[in-house]
């Protein structure tokens, strides 16, 4: 009997594995950050738009805020450009744009050009607060709760989908729990 | 005169030894579909690697190699365990996107002050996660990764030896 059994379990093994393993609306370049949970790296930088300003974490301290990576170069940055204005136009967060290894003139006419949703840009030339905030790409957009830990990070270009589903609650759950 | 036994190994056919082939036909196809349907797909990756193999990997960094030839063999070393996560099939050591040029840096400026290379490691994994390391070190989480081989391994040898001994049993047939 099992030899008649064992091949057909095994059938259905592989079937949940392929389910699995080659699902189509799974990302399989997105990776989980170890760093959810964990209290954000600090940085200290200068605004794009305004070298004399610094942003820093330690400024941020005590809020619920967005930190938004992106570049210049970043094709896709281009693509979510519109779902930020619209976010910005909310009032909910504040937006931090952390400038990704990028060209600091290139970066303000960009931000002349097709508006800007944030409320700092801090410039990161050379990537290295991107490597200690486990940047890989852009954009890759992370939110930061009251105690200013990292409660949420989302790889790939922002929807209003992603947006209501996803930031939105954390938002309101991470403001109720402070 | 006692003739002498054959020796029961050599008249078994191939596809027996192969229980897994007599004992999961449909299971079995699907497997050597799906490697089949990987082959195709990788063909074009193989067919860019020449290519790709006449950019000089050499001159990667414009930075000079380490004054120290046991700080450079180190970089060389840790740079190749480290995956390239844009990329996420070459390590560091081989990538030329940005992301790998700055870890690289980050490695490089490490090794100047002095850092083990399990500080280099825990650096790296504190941010990227264990998928950064091409051989996560064991623990309870990775224990799968590391253990599969040989469980899989051991449960080939138990049906090779099952087959064997109930095909021994077996009266010869002439």
């Amino acid at each position: 009997m099992w030899k008649f059994l064992l091949p057909f379990a095994a059938f259905v093994a592989l079937v949940v594995l392929f389910a699995f393993g080659l699902n189509p609306s799974r990302d399989i370049h997105a990776l989980p950050s170890p760093l959810i949970g964990k209290t954000a790296p600090e940085f200290k930088l200068t605004d794009v738009l305004d070298p004399t300003r610094t942003v820093s974490t330690e400024a941020l301290k005590g809020q619920v805020y967005v930190l938004n990576v992106w570049a210049t170069w970043c094709v896709a940055c281009r693509e979510e450009q519109e779902e930020l204005l619209a976010i910005a136009r909310q009032h909910v967060v504040p937006l931090i744009g952390l400038d990704y290894r990028d060209d600091q003139d290139k970066a303000k006419l960009w931000l002349t050009q097709l508006g800007n949703p944030y409320t700092a840009v801090p410039f990161d030339g050379d990537g290295r607060t991107a490597i200690d905030w486990g940047v890989y790409g852009a954009p890759e957009t992370y939110l930061v709760d009251t105690h200013g830990r990292i409660i949420f990070k989302f790889i790939s270009p922002m929807t209003e989908e992603v947006w209501e589903k996803e930031f939105l609650p954390r938002i309101a759950a991470a403001r109720s729990g402070a | 005169m006692i003739r002498p036994r054959p020796p029961r190994m050599a008249s078994l056919p191939l596809a027996s030894m192969l229980p897994l082939a007599s004992m999961l036909p449909l299971a079995s196809m699907l497997l050597l579909a799906s490697m089949l349907a990987s082959m195709l797909i990788s063909v074009p990756a193989i067919g860019a690697v020449p290519s790709l193999a006449q950019q000089a990997p050499a001159a990667l960094d414009d930075h000079a190699q380490l004054r120290d030839p046991v700080l450079q063999t180190r970089f060389e070393r840790i740079t190749k365990e480290l995956r390239c996560l844009v990329c996420q099939n070459e390590s560091i050591a081989d990538s030329n996107v940005d992301l790998a040029a700055d870890l690289r840096r980050q490695v490089r400026e490490m090794l100047i002050a002095g850092r083990s290379d399990d500080a280099i490691f825990q650096f790296m994994t504190d941010r990227y996660g264990e998928f950064v390391r091409f051989a996560p070190p064991l623990s309870a989480k990775t224990a799968l990764i590391w253990g599969a081989p040989f469980f899989t391994l051991l449960l080939g040898g138990f049906i090779v030896f099952r087959v064997v001994r109930q095909r021994s049993r077996m009266p010869l047939d002439e």
